[in-house]
């Protein structure tokens, strides 16, 4: 591998795609452990405190208090900017491509997620901006305040109002569309797609975009209904 | 059949076009779409109006000219076929067809349903090919290829180059096309040796002609009249991203 042809990657339309594949990936694998994270909210308030605060401790004893996490959000926070970036660049040219629209076009066999790929991960870019100011931030009223050592108490006070629950429920149907086509589509783009695999990787795009917004949306779901 | 037709009429490609609706009795259900379209001129030029130029050449579905979008879906409803090959027995008397031009940046019009193809041809001039004399037609067996590459090269060399891979696409993306090109020689012997640098060259092309990028939603294939797989699209992505790190194309 050569450097030079490293930094190229970005100026070609696959070399876009191919980036927007990789950050995607980062983007699957962090929501999956959030998702299987944020379930320990079940094991009620101590375990799930000790949850959130052992996540500074992650990478014991190579990494020291906060560091491992610290590199963890510099990598996804790159990974978001790089596929809003491509996704963007991306957006343009392929709006720059059809000058004039047709009058009537019909979609042949297109799914509807590989369709809206772009409206979704509009949607899921805002949600993440509400979402980190809401309970990382804490920028948002919360009813009894944002209390930084409390995660557990956080949590259940935002999803008292049947607004914000509304919100993230309709952001996480936005994602399990997103996560079906950008399972899928990684897959393809990075070459690693054979037709004869073909049905098995749809399958496992369909697991991934249950799994992941099913797992969840349980939180919100459970808090509203006043299981938590 | 009687039909109601709205086709895009556009003089120049300095004018701005519009649909434009006509009316036509007495068209065989055994006529071909091109021959309807036929009908209709002979109409319009004993009217003394202007005929509607579209493209055709062979009527065989082996050249790749006939170019429609017929009710919104590139080469008509059928599947698997070109224009010329649509029969109007897939329509009922009495439908309305809309008829439009391939629509993208890289296909500038020229007049009507005609638009100007030549950045495909830019792709293939920029890598489609092998650059030493490879001789006459060989010996069936002289240089032995192992079954499923000819059959994959078979596949992807039935591309005609139409550009309704182009007109489907929502970014307007010509990555079938490249993707079938680039395949069909990567899997002989002979393109073997160029492999990459076609790769990255032909992509570099098809970027700097205008088309979008692909985005995996499949309308190409599903118009394509010579049904050529998304595979290919795979294919090709690997055949960049190994060409990529080769440092591939620097000729």
């Amino acid at each position: 591998m050569q450097a030079t042809s490293a930094l190229t990657l970005y100026r070609s339309t696959i070399g876009k795609k191919v980036i927007m594949a990789v950050t995607g990936l980062i983007g699957i694998g962090f929501l999956f452990f959030h998702m299987y994270g944020n379930l320990k909210i079940f094991l009620g308030q101590e375990y799930f405190n000790a949850y959130a605060e052992g996540l500074r401790e992650l990478g014991a004893p190579i990494f020291i208090h906060g560091h491992l996490l610290f590199l963890m959000r510099v990598v996804l926070l790159a990974a978001v900017i790089l596929h809003v970036w491509a996704a963007w660049s991306l957006w343009l040219k392929a709006h720059r491509a059809r000058p004039q629209s047709y009058e009537m076009k019909r979609v042949v066999q297109a799914n509807y997620a590989s369709r809206t790929i772009r409206w979704g991960g509009l949607v899921v870019f805002f949600f993440i901006l509400f979402h980190l100011a809401q309970l990382t931030w804490g920028v948002t009223n919360l009813p009894g305040g944002f209390d930084r050592t409390d995660p557990y108490s956080n949590v259940v006070a935002a999803f008292q109002s049947p607004l914000v629950v509304a919100f993230y429920l309709i952001a996480l149907f936005a994602l399990a569309f997103h996560l079906y086509h950008g399972t899928w589509s990684f897959i393809q783009t990075l070459g690693l797609l054979h037709k004869r695999w073909d049905r098995l990787v749809r399958l496992f795009a369909l697991l991934m975009a249950i799994v992941i917004p099913g797992g969840l949306a349980l939180v919100p779901i459970s808090i509203i209904a006043g299981f938590i | 059949m009687k039909l109601k037709l709205r086709v895009w009429r556009q003089p120049s490609a300095a004018t701005e076009g519009k649909l434009v609706d006509y009316e036509i009795e007495g068209v065989s259900q055994d006529s071909s779409f091109l021959e309807m379209m036929d009908v209709l001129n002979e109409k319009l030029i004993h009217e003394g109006e202007d005929p509607v130029a579209f493209d055709h050449d062979c009527r065989e579905g082996i050249c790749g000219m006939c170019s429609m979008v017929i009710n919104g879906i590139a080469h008509g409803p059928k599947a698997a076929v070109t224009t010329c090959e649509l029969y109007m027995r897939e329509f009922n008397d009495g439908d309305t067809i809309v008829v439009e031009p391939w629509r993208a940046a890289a296909f500038p019009p020229i007049k009507d349903l005609v638009v100007n193809r030549t950045a495909l041809d830019h792709i293939i001039q920029a890598g489609g090919y092998v650059s030493v004399r490879t001789g006459s037609a060989p010996d069936a067996n002289n240089i032995p290829i192992p079954k499923d590459d000819a059959e994959i090269s078979m596949d992807a060399a039935a591309c005609i180059g139409c550009g309704a891979c182009v007109a489907a696409c929502p970014n307007s993306s010509a990555m079938l096309f490249t993707a079938a090109k680039v395949s069909h020689l990567a899997m002989l012997p002979q393109g073997k040796v160029e492999r990459y640098d076609r790769a990255v060259l032909m992509v570099n092309q098809m970027d700097a002609e205008g088309f979008g990028g692909c985005t995996n939603i499949g309308e190409c294939e599903a118009v394509c009249p010579k049904e050529i797989s998304l595979d290919f699209i795979g294919r090709l992505n690997r055949e960049l991203i190994a060409g990529t790190f080769k440092a591939a194309g620097n000729r």
